[in-house]
This record gives C-alpha cells, sequence and structure tokens, in this order.
C-alpha cells in the first residue's frame, strides 16, 4: 500500500503542477483573474504531496519491502539501517524523486513566504517553475517509476554498491541536490523577470538567498564529495577532473559569478541582463550536468545510471527548458533597460571582472569536458584530463585571485588608486615574499609556487576590509564575505601545498618492516583477517612515527563485501594538523610480503578546511540577508499599522 | 551586442544536435589498438614455462605471419576461448603467446587443463608489451604479418564465429 500511496502522490502532484502551470499562465493573461490566486496555494500543496511521495520511499527502503523493484535492486536486508536509507536516493530513480522534491519544496517555499516582489512576476516565476517541474515530473512517472511493483516479491535484494555505503557519500549528493534544485529558483526568478521585463534591486534581493543557498550547498557537496574521493577511492588524489566532477563544478561556477552579480544588481542596479543570463545559465549547467552523468554519453567512473532511453527523455527537457529560456532571453534582453553606470575602478568594476574571469573558467572547464565528444563525432577518442584543465584554467584563475584580494577594498561606482595605495602595497609585498621565499629556499615548482603566493595575498587581502570598521557593528555579510575570501585562500594554500611537497611511496613490505615516506616511519604490525556487518577485510596493523617521536596506529583495509560481490580498499588516515598520512594495503605480493602504499600529504586538509570556511562564509551571508529581511518586514508591519489601523489587512508595498 | 545572444542561441543549438547524435550512435566501449598497421615495437621476454621458449620482437618477423595471443591462467575468458584456438592451431595458424601478470605454476597448470596451442609463450610481468602494442585487456589476439607489423586486432574472447575472420585476416597477412 505504501508504493501505492506514493506513486498516487506523485501523480497527484504532477497534476497540480499542471494546474499551477495553466493558473499561472491565464493570470498572466488577464490581469485580475480570479485563476491566478490558486496559483500559490497550488504550488504549496504540490510540495506537500511530493514530500510526502518522497517519505513514502523512505518507509519503503527503511523496511526493506523487496515487493519493490528499486528496493530489490538496491537494498539488502542486511545492511546498515543508515545506509538502508541512503538507498533511497542512491539510485537513479529515488534520485530523480529527490530532485522532484527538492524543486516542488522549493516552489512551496517561494510559493508560501515571498511577498515583495510584484504580483505578476511572481506568477510568471512559479509558472516557469511548475513548467521545469513538469517535465520532471513526467521523467519520472514514464521512464523511471520509483515505485514500481516486482512480482513475485525478491527473496533478498541486491545490495547496495559498497562504495557508496560510506557516511560521507549517504550525505553528498542529497547535499548537491539542494544545490543544483535551488538553482531551479534563481532559473524561474529569471524567466519570471524576462517575461513581465521586471529586472529591479527588489528582484535581485529576492533572489539573491536563494542564489546563496544553493550556493552553499554546492560548495558543501563538492567539498564532501572531493574528501569522500580522496579517501574512499584510494587514490590519494582530491579532483580527477572527471565529467561528473565538472558536473558539479561548473553550477558552482556560474552560481558564484552570479552571486557577485546579484549583489551588483542589488546594491548599484546595475548588470541587469547578464544577472537573468547568469540565472538562465547557472541552472542550465545543472540540468546539462544531470544529462552527461545519467545518459551515459560520456564514460566516467561515476556512470551509475546509464540508459539511452533516459539520455533521449532528458535531452529533449533540456532542449525545451535551456532552449527556451535562452531564446526569450535573446529576444528580450535588447528590452531590459540598461542599469547604473560605473567606471572601470570600482567594486562594480571588480566584481565585473571576477564575473568574466569565472565564466571563461566555466567555459573552458565546459569545453574540455565536451572535448571528447566533440572529436568522438570525428572517429578520434581522446580523454581530455589535468594537463588541459590546469594550466588553461589557471590564465583566467591566477589574475582573478588578484582581483580578489584587492576588489573588496574598493568602493561603489567610482574610486581613485591614491585611496587604497597603501593596502595594495601590503598585498604585493607579502604574495611577493612568499614567491620570493618559496622560489629561493623551497624551490617550489611554478604553478604551486605562485598558487601558494596568491594565497597568502588574498589571505591578506581578505581582511583588509576589516580595517578601520568596528567589528562589532560589522554586517554579517560582510563577515560572511571576509570569511569566504579566507576560505579560498585556505584551500588554495592546501592544493598547492599538496602538489609541492606530497612523498609518495610504494613497497612490498613484509610484518615486521618498516617503511619511511617524508618525514613518517612506517612500520608493519601485523595482517589479519576481520569481519563486518556484511563485508571481511584484510586489516593491516601500521605503527606511525613522525620524526621519530611517539607511535600511532593506522588500520587500512581491503575488503570484500558479498552484495554484490565487490572489492574496495579502506584507506586509513592519520591527521595531524600541517598534513596527513594515508595508507592503502593492496593485494598480497610474491614471499608473504604485502603491498603498502603510503603518502605523506602536507596540509592537504587545508582544502577541505578551506571549502567549509567559504560555506561558512556564505551562511553567514544568508543569515545577514534574512535576518535584515525580517527585521524591514516587521519594520513596515508596525508603519502599515501606524499609518492605517483600520485598513491593515491590505498589505502595503514600500521599497526598501 | 545582439549578435551576440543569437551566437549563444545558436553554440547551445549545436551542443543539442551534437548530444542528441552521438545519443543515437551504439556506443563502442573498447578500446582499439592505436598500433595497427605499425610494426610491433622491440621486445624480448622470457620464456613462461620450461616447456617453450620466450617471446622476441625478432620471432614475430620471420617471415611467417602469426597470432599473438595475449591471455592469463587467472582471466576466465581464457578459458572459454581455449578450444577456439586449438581449432585455429588445427587450421594451420602459428600461435605465440604472451602471458600477462601470471607465476610459470599457475600457467603450467593452466595449459594442462585447456591446453597447449602455442608455440611460444614470454613472460610479461608489468603488461609492458601488452601496453606497448595497444592492447587494453585479457583477452586479445593479434595478427601479426610476417614483417613484424601489426595487422589486425580482435578484443575478447573468441567464439566459433570470429575464427573465419581470423583466418581471413592471417590469409592477407601472409599474402
Amino acid at each position: 500500500m505504501i508504493a501505492e500511496f506514493g506513486l498516487a502522490a506523485l501523480w497527484l502532484s504532477a497534476a497540480l503542477a499542471g494546474l499551477q502551470l495553466l493558473a499561472g499562465f491565464l493570470g498572466l493573461r488577464q490581469s485580475g483573474s480570479e485563476l491566478s490566486a490558486l496559483v500559490r496555494p497550488a504550488a504549496v500543496t504540490q510540495a506537500l504531496l511530493c514530500a510526502l511521495s518522497f517519505g513514502a520511499l523512505l518507509l519503503l527502503f527503511a523496511r526493506t519491502d523487496l515487493s519493490v523493484a528499486l528496493v530489490a535492486k538496491n537494498s539488502h536486508s542486511d545492511k546498515p539501517f543508515i545506509f538502508k536509507l541512503a538507498g533511497a536516493w542512491g539510485n537513479h530513480e529515488g534520485s530523480m524523486l529527490l530532485w522532484v522534491t527538492v524543486m516542488a519544496l522549493a516552489g512551496g517555499l517561494i510559493a508560501f513566504l515571498e511577498r515583495r516582489l510584484p504580483e505578476r512576476t511572481m506568477l510568471a516565476t512559479l509558472a516557469s517553475q511548475a513548467f521545469v517541474g513538469l517535465g520532471f515530473y513526467a521523467f519520472l512517472l514514464i521512464s523511471s517509476n520509483p515505485f514500481e511493483r516486482l512480482v513475485p516479491a525478491a527473496a533478498e535484494g541486491a545490495g547496495l554498491n559498497p562504495l557508496l555505503q560510506d557516511i560521507g557519500l549517504a550525505l553528498h549528493p542529497p547535499t548537491l541536490y539542494f544545490g543544483y534544485v535551488g538553482l531551479s529558483i534563481a532559473f524561474s526568478f529569471a524567466v519570471g523577470a524576462l517575461l513581465t521585463r521586471q529586472v529591479t534591486p527588489d528582484f535581485a534581493k529576492v533572489m539573491r538567498p536563494w542564489v546563496l543557498g544553493a550556493w552553499i550547498f554546492l560548495t558543501l557537496g563538492i567539498t564532501a564529495g572531493s574528501y569522500w574521493a580522496y579517501y574512499e577511492l584510494g587514490w590519494g588524489g582530491w579532483w580527477f577532473w572527471d565529467p561528473v566532477e565538472n558536473a558539479s563544478l561548473m553550477p558552482w561556477l556560474a552560481a558564484t559569478a552570479l552571486l557577485h552579480s546579484v549583489s551588483v544588481l542589488a546594491s548599484r542596479d546595475a548588470l541587469r541582463a547578464w544577472t537573468i543570463m547568469l540565472g538562465v545559465v547557472a541552472f542550465s549547467m545543472s540540468m546539462i550536468g544531470t544529462f552527461l552523468v545519467r545518459s551515459g554519453i560520456l564514460t566516467s567512473v561515476h556512470a551509475f545510471a546509464v540508459d539511452p532511453e533516459r539520455g533521449t527523455f532528458i535531452l529533449v527537457l533540456l532542449a525545451i527548458y535551456i532552449g527556451g529560456a535562452l531564446a526569450l532571453f535573446a529576444f528580450r534582453a535588447g528590452t531590459i533597460a540598461e542599469g547604473e553606470r560605473f567606471s572601470v575602478l570600482s567594486r562594480e568594476g571588480a566584481l565585473v571582472v571576477n564575473n568574466v574571469a569565472l565564466s571563461a573558467i566555466l567555459g573552458i572547464v565546459l569545453l574540455g569536458t565536451l572535448y571528447p565528444l566533440l572529436t568522438e563525432a570525428f572517429d578520434v577518442r581522446v580523454s581530455v584530463g589535468p594537463p588541459y584543465f590546469n594550466p588553461v584554467g589557471a590564465i583566467f584563475f591566477l589574475p582573478m585571485l588578484v582581483v580578489l584580494a584587492i576588489g573588496p577594498l574598493l568602493r561603489w561606482r567610482r574610486d581613485s588608486f591614491a585611496r587604497i595605495r597603501l593596502p595594495v602595497i601590503a598585498i604585493a609585498v607579502v604574495g611577493s615574499a612568499v614567491l620570493l621565499a618559496g622560489w629561493l629556499i623551497a624551490g617550489i615548482a611554478l604553478m604551486p609556487l605562485l598558487g601558494m603566493s596568491l594565497a597568502a595575498a588574498v589571505a591578506v587581502g581578505s581582511f583588509l576590509p576589516l580595517r578601520g570598521r568596528s567589528l562589532r557593528r560589522l554586517p554579517l555579510p560582510v563577515w560572511g564575505m571576509v570569511i569566504a575570501h579566507f576560505g579560498i585562500a585556505v584551500a588554495l594554500f592546501g592544493m598547492a601545498a599538496d602538489t609541492a611537497f606530497t612523498r609518495e611511496k610504494l613497497v612490498a613490505a613484509q610484518v615486521g618492516e618498516t617503511a619511511r615516506v617524508g618525514p613518517w616511519s612506517v612500520k608493519l604490525a601485523s595482517v589479519d583477517p576481520v569481519a563486518g556487518p556484511n563485508w571481511t577485510a584484510l586489516e593491516a596493523r601500521l605503527l606511525a612515527s613522525y620524526r621519530g617521536g611517539g607511535e600511532h596506529e593506522l588500520k587500512p583495509q581491503a575488503r570484500s563485501f558479498w552484495t554484490p560481490p565487490q572489492q574496495t580498499s579502506e584507506s586509513a588516515l592519520l591527521t595531524r594538523w600541517n598534513g596527513q598520512l594515508y595508507a592503502v594495503i593492496g593485494g598480497e605480493a610474491e614471499g608473504g610480503r604485502w603491498q603498502l602504499r603510503l603518502w605523506w600529504k602536507p596540509f592537504v586538509t587545508w582544502i577541505w578546511y578551506g571549502g567549509v570556511l567559504i560555506a561558512l562564509g556564505g551562511f553567514l551571508a544568508l543569515l545577514g540577508r534574512l535576518s535584515g529581511d525580517l527585521r524591514r518586514r516587521s519594520a513596515q508591519a508596525k508603519i502599515a499599522a501606524r499609518r492605517a489601523p483600520e485598513t491593515v489587512s491590505e498589505p502595503v508595498e514600500v521599497v526598501a | 551586442m545582439t549578435w551576440l545572444r543569437w551566437v549563444l542561441l545558436a553554440l547551445v543549438a549545436a551542443l543539442f544536435g551534437l548530444f542528441a547524435w552521438q545519443l543515437s550512435q551504439p556506443k563502442d566501449e573498447f578500446v582499439h589498438s592505436a598500433m595497427i598497421g605499425e610494426p610491433i615495437p622491440e621486445f624480448d621476454l622470457p620464456a613462461a614455462v620450461t616447456e617453450r621458449p620466450g617471446l622476441s620482437s625478432a620471432n614475430l618477423a620471420d617471415g611467417q605471419p602469426k597470432l599473438l595471443n595475449i591471455f592469463a591462467s587467472w582471466c576466465v575468458p581464457c578459458r572459454a576461448e581455449a578450444p577456439q584456438l586449438a581449432q585455429l592451431e588445427a587450421s594451420g595458424a602459428n600461435i605465440v603467446a604472451v602471458a600477462i601478470r601470471d607465476r610459470p605454476e599457475d600457467v603450467a597448470a593452466f595449459l594442462e587443463a585447456y591446453g597447449n596451442p602455442f608455440s611460444r609463450i614470454g613472460k610479461d610481468d608489468i603488461s609492458a608489451v601488452q601496453l606497448s602494442i595497444g592492447s587494453s585487456g585479457v583477452p586479445e589476439t593479434f595478427v601479426i604479418d610476417g614483417q613484424g607489423v601489426i595487422r589486425y586486432q580482435h578484443i575478447g574472447d573468441i567464439r566459433d564465429s570470429d575464427i573465419p575472420k581470423l583466418l581471413e585476416e592471417l590469409r592477407k597477412a601472409g599474402a
């Protein structure tokens, strides 16, 4: 019954999305139509029903109901409970249901809360949100029904891919989904604004928290995914320029650009058409990413749900949504009045450089990701990797960092170089000092050296906007900016240090032997079999000592899962403040020796600390914006109540 | 700047065209060797088992076309293709082999169990020869002509239906 209930709820929410689209569209055509009163309730109800449907799927997985095909294919009664739940979204159908659920919830939330925009823009936005939603409902209900029954029921489930049986990965996809789908709101706002030609600072203020929220989730999702790949796959790398990683990076780049341009629009009423275009592009990148992953059109280690028929379906959706939105943009952008002007040397100017650089990097990543597809059409097989992405991306990334260090010091509209000369000199001195020291003393290679120098410059530059301001009275969004920019510096330093200083050792060791890697000596104490709930493993016990200090224990495992049968290597990590010792045990070599792979990775953890700092900065900014909105709203309510005590029922639009 | 928007739209349309075209193409997951038509790189492998000599690139350029089988005792499809290799040998093919990442005693046991159609077997412990001729897995079978030039690559185990094609390629390589 639960499965049927879930399916019925899903069909109903699809029908409500249809109603929301129709009522919104008709409401737009004839203003004041009573139909438009239906739009908001339809969006809220749709969100509730969709959430119920996803809840039903969670319940089916929690109970391991093997009469449901999806559960039988992806779960197993022996699996730990948390991974049973995670199994609900660790597959194609379930994750698509999560996708529409998040989309419906976001739509329901703006329908319920957002009262600041002109009603026509809201109608257009909600109609567009429903239009996008409908496509994904159709996709679910027609080609990917998660509630399909299995007759007869399976005796036992097939299990979940063991690589996915990890708490980090149980949370990583939903986090990214919140980000991807959060951008659908920015997309709908952009389409709504294009339809009604209302691109105003108010509009930007309404859109900004959604972009911020989605961006925070994307940042966290990418950070977590990178750490997962690093410790779970046992390669010791943290970014591989794999198509699926790029699929998450591209929306992030677009969202980062959008985040900054929407701020310019909100504060200065400039960059109108550009912001709208980024709103369209950001969600388009999310959808293209999903398409690349799901269609199997690109070969990737992540290709877990390859199905050409589904690929075709998503492609048609993409063509409708992206093509439609861009065509609308092409027709309408000319009719959006030009915003305020500003001089090159100004905060806006710096943000434009940031936007252009981010867009260029986005283009580079997109080209590199799609290039194999393009050459394959001419029967040439290539794979594009770090030798392309790293140097070509750096062409734009390095200048962007320079602007990142200096830009926040500039004033809006117009500034003079004389005013910021001192801090710029300070930033340049720190950057050059690190550059020289790294080159002359440590002899670091060019790219990591530039990385470290810029990391130092950005770290100093990120705190300089605090100069001469009262820290207690500083608005939260400014704190957010400072911390996020500092996070970039921290992550960049981690990346550069990892590239420059990593030491690797591959040994075939006998029990009792000691291997040295960097400042560590690592002794193989024993190798023993161990068993878990649904796996067995060979576990090595390593005793590691840092520069002859006390011994620490590491236990890397070579695990064998039996449902489904698969081998994974569980790396063991020893974290110090200044880096990680990373150990992997491989197979048995000849003569009772064991293959051990050891890495000493100085400061590698700073990459993810930086990622978390960036997200934290975003969170503080979001908190600041939301509390500001709340204060303004209550102030407006008070003013309204004082002015017209008898007619409070009439909402008053006050432009803040 | 208006034209820029239309260029963008055209680019996106072209992109979707590319996607659609690629989706409609059958997906070829095999990695084909880039060495076909090239002379085999120089190598000299020691014998994998005592009863057969090792294999060098000079052996492959002795004027007689050969089949070069890439196999391993730990590879399950290699067992499945053993009868077909025997049939090829019975049809007059000279088959030489490279054992990949294998132990002598395991290779000997494998040949004992599934037959030995090979005139020479080289021992490639680090897949060096395998990689140099552009083979990405086991089993694979190459047709090498008398001058030591790689003429044809068969990926995966040899089925009954593949035998005529291999004999045909071998005949062409000999001409």
